[in-house]
């Protein structure tokens, strides 16, 4: 019996002209995220992507399921049998192939769809043959059409029949690039992974940058973030990571800003590094995992600070988000583990005793011109690793 | 050049061990307890660690019990211990220096309805015998205390305690942890009366994975873990043969060279104190009279992480005190009535047989040069 995988399209199935284009992105992502587990045919058909394995036997459709609930454009995905376009074919296979599905159940109801019109049968003609053939088999179900158990789905579309025992839910979103790409400021705390997360779930794809700055931060902060990365690319594909010496910039503002100021002025300085290597590669956006209010660096006064600094669009996909609901995303996309090791990005040495929480925009400028931080900037950029991350 | 300053962390593995623990996995791979031939050769690497470790404890071999490393050892000796002792009393007594795999054994039984009575060093950090004597009495089933306090290399008084609490209290049991003293320091159980000593291997030139515990013969302690009988039924599993091989090994070579590796120890340790003295800012926080292969020094303003990994820039791996990054200092320093701000910079400094005047020297530049540099910012 061959198997094959159907993932219905979200979204996407609503656009218009624009339509074949992003299901080719999705097609695309689908193949780079099955990669390795052999060799597949996908196809697009009727808002269906076909996922369809050279040797279904041996086959590993949990482990490709699995990583395709990751997958964003994806609205449900189901494992099919494929049948001949024929009652008697339909009839002789759907018991076996659903027996184990039924094992446990109680009730069930049967759904036809029938796309391929030229089909004999009408839909609710289907459904009632197949139920009938299922109850005659297992003798102890009962049909219930409001609230069953199972629900067995027998598609008839334009190149076979496909039975199924229920979808699952596809991880929704666009598909990863069919938006265009920006760079996520992570810096290895619970919010900048979710905020990469929620971008990638609007079809960006993802550069990351993380900002080093040994002795005051160690390798394992590094491989903490690099971790994060990893774990984000079932979902965000593969990620460019960028790695920036910031210990000499860090050092300076130490020693010249004043130290209310020191966490903002760090902060407009990342993201005027982030906004030349973001430039380099012709990435248009920004992300940050900032949420209004959260800490002193996250005032509307700050923010606008921040913002001041960059002429990119700046996206902050947590703005509106409180700790928890950040905190329950994290957990469900499985980061928060790694988020909560104790290795920080920002050395008790550095940061200040009492933040400025209403930061003047003059007054930072006023600051930054006591110093020629430009030379350093220069350096942190040079001195980038780039590092991709493929998960 | 790396210069390996963690020793009490862990040690490099002799050569002698690995050899010995590669012929164990590539030539006498059998199982201990098979009945053939193969079988034999196993366990006469067993019987071989045995006799090496015996050597170096003045005991018989067939006390000598080997486990899964020191924590296992703590954890069989302690749990095993109060079992054995379950109707006698209910009172255990230890110290606040403690290493986790005593300390948190001991707060298990604690929460478990054990009364536990901790011996605090006095101000000048140094543990006072009479506070033992005070500490146990007819209901104490179970005295437990390391040999060497592996933070700062403070010595504890055993020789004092054991034998007075011994002659006042015969059914005490009394384990000692000696992973940071063991070859280090001369020690005989049987002559002190201690019933159980614990060490570790990897922390003696062997392999990672590999330990072991002396039991007193005749004394019968319950296991902690069940199955097929291996140890005596004490530690039950397929011997590690590999790693027991390496440990055999390890002592074997400390045994023939215990006296020049004393006398390395010493020197480094000297050299250290004469050479931070050069350096401001640096003070010493291990005592005088300390167990030569460790030194804990600190730079007060320079977190210990911010210093460690200044100098592994260097290339000079060191151990800091305590994880600055959550705020929470070290309960063993604090113990033992170091000022905060000494614990907050704490680095310790531990040696091998291996370590030459020349890394000493090359640590000590790189201490000064780290301390002037991050000095700078701290303070600028």
């Amino acid at each position: 019996m061959k198997e094959i995988i159907l993932a219905k399209n979200g979204e996407i199935a609503l656009k218009g002209l624009n339509r074949r284009r992003f299901e080719e992105v999705l097609m695309r992502n689908i193949k780079w995220r099955l990669r390795d587990f052999g060799k597949v045919k996908i196809s697009c058909m009727q808002s269906t992507i076909y996922i369809d394995p050279e040797d279904s036997e041996f086959y590993d459709f949990d482990g490709a399921i699995e990583a395709l609930r990751h997958v964003f454009g994806i609205a449900s995905i189901s494992r099919a049998i494929v049948l001949q376009k024929d009652m008697e074919d339909i009839l002789e296979h759907v018991c076996d192939y659903i027996e184990n599905a039924l094992f446990d159940a109680k009730t069930f109801k049967v759904e036809a769809k029938r796309s391929d019109k030229q089909f004999p049968l009408k839909s609710p003609e289907i459904a009632a043959q197949v139920g009938g053939k299922i109850l005659s088999r297992f003798h102890r179900l009962k049909v219930d059409v409001h609230n069953p158990d199972i629900t067995v789905m027998v598609e008839i579309r334009d190149k076979g029949a496909y039975i199924h025992a229920g979808s699952i839910p596809g991880a929704g979103g666009m598909p990863v690039s069919s938006s265009g790409e920006a760079m996520i400021l992570i810096s290895g705390g619970i919010d900048s992974p979710v905020a990469a997360y929620m971008m990638a779930k609007r079809g960006l794809s993802l550069s990351a940058v993380h900002f080093q700055s040994p002795p005051y931060t160690s390798e394992r902060a590094l491989e903490k973030v690099e971790t994060l990365c990893e774990k984000l690319t079932p979902y965000t594909g593969r990620i460019q990571f960028y790695c920036v010496p910031f210990t000499e910039m860090q050092e300076a503002l130490k020693a010249h800003c004043p130290e209310e100021l020191f966490t903002v002025m760090m902060r407009r300085m990342m993201m005027r590094v982030a906004t030349r290597l973001a430039q380099q590669k012709e990435i248009e956006a920004l992300i940050t995992g900032e949420s209004l209010a959260q800490v002193a660096s996250q005032t509307l006064e700050a923010l606008h600070c921040t913002d001041s600094a960059t002429p990119l669009v700046v996206l902050r996909p947590l703005i509106g988000m409180d700790k928890g609901e950040i905190i329950k995303i994290s957990r469900e996309i499985g980061t928060f583990e790694t988020s909560i090791l104790p290795y920080e990005d920002c050395c008790t040495v550095f940061t200040p005793r009492h933040p400025a929480t209403h930061p003047k925009l003059s007054a930072l400028e006023k600051a930054e011109a006591m110093f020629d931080y430009g030379p350093l900037i220069d350096r942190a950029v040079e001195g980038t690793e780039l590092k991709p991350i493929t998960g | 050049m790396e210069i390996y300053l963690d020793n009490c962390a862990t040690t490099k593995v002799c050569p002698e061990a690995a050899e010995a623990a590669m012929k164990a996995m590539v030539e006498d791979y059998g199982n201990p307890s098979s009945l053939h031939r193969m079988g034999l050769r196993a366990e006469r690497i067993l019987t071989g660690t045995r006799k090496a470790a015996a050597a170096l404890l003045g005991c018989d071999y067939g006390c000598i019990y080997l486990t899964g490393g020191a924590t296992d050892s703590n954890n069989i000796a302690i749990q095993g211990a109060v079992r054995a002792r379950a109707r006698m009393g209910k009172t255990i007594v230890t110290t606040t220096v403690e290493h986790p795999s005593v300390g948190e054994t001991v707060s298990m039984l604690e929460k478990s309805g054990y009364t536990v009575k901790r011996v605090a060093p006095r101000a000048n950090g140094q543990f006072d015998p009479e506070d033992f004597l005070e500490a146990v009495d007819a209901d104490t089933v179970l005295l437990t205390f390391m040999m060497v306090n592996n933070e700062l290399g403070t010595i504890l008084p055993y020789e004092k305690v054991v034998p007075a609490l011994k002659k006042r209290f015969p059914d005490l049991l009394i384990h000692i942890d000696g992973v940071q003293g063991f070859t280090k320091l001369p020690f005989h159980p049987e002559r002190l009366g201690v019933d159980l000593f614990s060490f570790s291997g990897h922390k003696l030139y062997a392999p990672k994975g590999i330990g072991g515990l002396y039991i007193r013969k005749g004394l019968r302690i319950l296991p902690v873990e069940y199955g097929g009988g291996q140890e005596k039924a004490i530690r039950p599993g397929t011997e590690a043969v590999p790693a027991i091989a390496g440990l055999g090994a390890a002592l074997t070579m400390i045994k023939a060279h215990q006296s020049e590796i004393m006398r390395n120890y010493r020197e480094r340790q000297n050299q250290v104190r004469s050479l931070v003295k050069e350096i401001p800012g640096v003070v010493i926080n291990s005592p005088e009279n300390g167990c030569p292969h460790i030194i804990n020094l600190s730079v007060p303003g320079i977190p210990s992480e911010v210093m460690l990994h200044a100098l592994e820039e260097k290339s000079v791996y060191v151990s800091s005190g305590s994880a600055c990054s959550k705020g929470a200092l070290s309960g063993v320093l604090k113990a033992f009535h170091l000022p905060d701000e000494r614990i907050r910079s704490a680095l310790r400094v531990s040696f091998s047989r291996e370590t030459t005047g020349e890394e000493i020297e090359a640590f000590a530049q790189a201490l000064k040069e780290v301390t002037d540099r991050l000095g700078a910012v701290v303070n600028g």
